[in-house]
């Protein structure tokens, strides 16, 4: 714990309100203990009672968008067993934002604009880190798609790398190092097997529209065009369920309503951003540790 | 037996049948991705070191390590020998395992030895150590040309820095983890 990070925290998610709200986005509060959640293999939910915490409020969210409000964002709590590091906490905070209509490479922008905007109020504050600040004022990102993020910094390539099964060993300690440290960095279009909820290409079906936002090496944000066919999607589930149960790991229940919701939607699209990596990238902490009120082992 | 969410730094595990350390962690997890550990393992015998990302479902054993607290008998050229104080039996530690020790360790000097399968591999010493000062130029009253300190030797032949009161025949504390002087030790 550390006052003044908690008093730059407060200030920092008072101004992303302010961003969202004077952008017409509505907030939202949707239920964090759910009875059935996204099937995904590598994450562990936390059970409560016969029901689950959220691992991200990305089914409800969704929902809403099916319902009719086109623009939405929540700052939220969300629980994932087992993640523990300098840049995991298994409860953390997080900002997600919807809309109708758009796609990736919108979102990418938008993206921009928002942490842009964040950068300008704290800039010149010595408190801050004004080196994270000035990249996230600089005119141009970098937008590189997972291909020739390998091309330019793996030993071998993407395809080579899933055959092997060593992708997320390969992204870690060979491409991720590199990424946004002379500007943010998009890291986009990954393959299809990555991308549980996202919209396959229209141009390659290999690929998904999926981002990840890097700034100086961490992994900061996660977006892409919404999946919307819903018998793809159940498809894509039933293949992440089966590889989760066979870790040992249960979902609950097919989020059928979800996948009725779905329907509903045309073209959406939607970003998760980390709360506390990036309280820690504008306030310079080393440790997710010192930009929360108290880490799991000091309870 | 450990398993991957068991690992952090200062951990020590065995990896085909030789004792490491982990020095360095990090625990990552691509988006999306898979729980990744990452590691740098320092083997505790050899000193090699080498990088690992293991997965979540690995297991490992823990390192069969014991410290016992032995006496420093004597050393014959780079063969230095000690003797468990609780069974009495003897080990020789070769020198190179021992050069961060040496210049802090004298004879009958009670340690604490790091043992893998009944095989010495480390001392560590206490903190805070009195040895006596074998060599020092006297301290000339009203010398005030602004130096605070002035170099000395101690008995095990290690030379540092000391206030210019201390003189030649007087016992002095040193920390051996910064290898520098603390205090002087009236006996």
């Amino acid at each position: 714990m550390n006052l003044q990070r908690l008093h730059q925290r407060a200030a920092i998610i008072q101004a992303a309100r302010f961003f969202f709200i004077a952008n017409t986005y509505l907030e939202v509060e949707t239920p964090i203990r759910l009875p059935a959640l996204i099937p995904e293999a590598n994450i562990l939910p936390v059970p409560s009672a016969s029901w689950f915490l959220q691992t991200s409020p990305e089914l409800c969210m969704k929902r809403l968008l099916a319902a009719g409000a086109p623009r939405l964002f929540q700052i939220c709590k969300c629980f994932r067993g087992s993640e523990r590091g300098s840049r995991h906490l298994p409860e953390f905070t997080m900002l997600e934002w919807y809309r109708l209509a758009g796609h990736y490479q919108d979102l990418m922008t938008e993206t921009k604009d928002f942490l842009g905007d964040l950068a300008g109020r704290f800039k010149e504050e010595m408190a801050y880190d004004q080196e994270i600040i000035s990249l996230l004022l600089l005119p141009d990102w970098q937008r590189l798609t997972v291909q020739e993020a390998f091309g330019r910094y793996a030993p071998i390539s993407v395809d080579k790398a899933l055959a092997a099964d060593c992708f997320d060993e390969i992204l870690v300690e060979h491409v991720e190092p590199h990424l946004g440290c002379d500007k943010p960095c998009f890291l986009y279009d990954y393959p299809v097997a990555l991308g549980s909820l996202a919209k396959t290409s229209s141009i390659n079906p290999e690929i998904t529209e999926r981002f990840e936002l890097y700034i100086h090496g961490v992994e900061l944000a996660n977006g892409f065009s919404e999946l919307t066919n819903p018998v793809e999607q159940k498809s894509r589930f039933i293949k992440e369920a089966e590889r989760a149960r066979a870790h040992g790991t249960s979902f609950g229940d097919f989020p059928e309503k979800f996948l009725i919701a779905l329907e509903k939607i045309d073209t959406a699209c939607g970003i998760a951003l980390g709360m506390d990596r990036l309280v820690m990238l504008l306030t310079g902490a080393k440790d997710i540790d010192e930009v929360v009120c108290f880490a799991p082992e000091q309870l | 037996m450990y398993t991957s969410s068991d690992l952090r730094k200062g951990l020590k595990i065995e990896i085909d049948g030789e004792p490491y350390i982990i020095t360095n962690f990090e625990f990552s997890k691509p988006g999306k991705g898979q729980s990744l550990y990452r590691c740098r393992l320092k083997n505790m015998v050899t000193g090699n070191a080498f990088d690992k990302t293991y997965r979540s479902s690995e297991k490992f054993k823990k390192a069969p390590l014991d410290e016992r607290k032995m006496q420093f008998l004597y050393n014959q050229a780079d063969e230095y020998h000690f003797m468990d104080t609780q069974s009495f039996e003897q080990y020789v530690i070769a020198r190179d395992k021992l050069e961060d020790v040496i210049p802090f360790m004298v004879d009958n000097m009670e340690v604490d030895v790091l043992v893998f399968h009944d095989n010495p591999i480390g001392v560590s010493l206490p903190n805070f150590v009195n040895l006596t000062v074998t060599k020092s130029d006297p301290w000339v009253k009203g010398d005030t040309s602004g130096t605070d300190t002035k170099p000395v030797t101690v008995e095990t032949g290690y030379e540092l820095q000391v206030p210019p009161f201390v003189e030649e025949g007087e016992k002095i504390q040193i920390d051996t983890r910064t290898g520098t002087y603390v205090t002087r030790v009236k006996e």
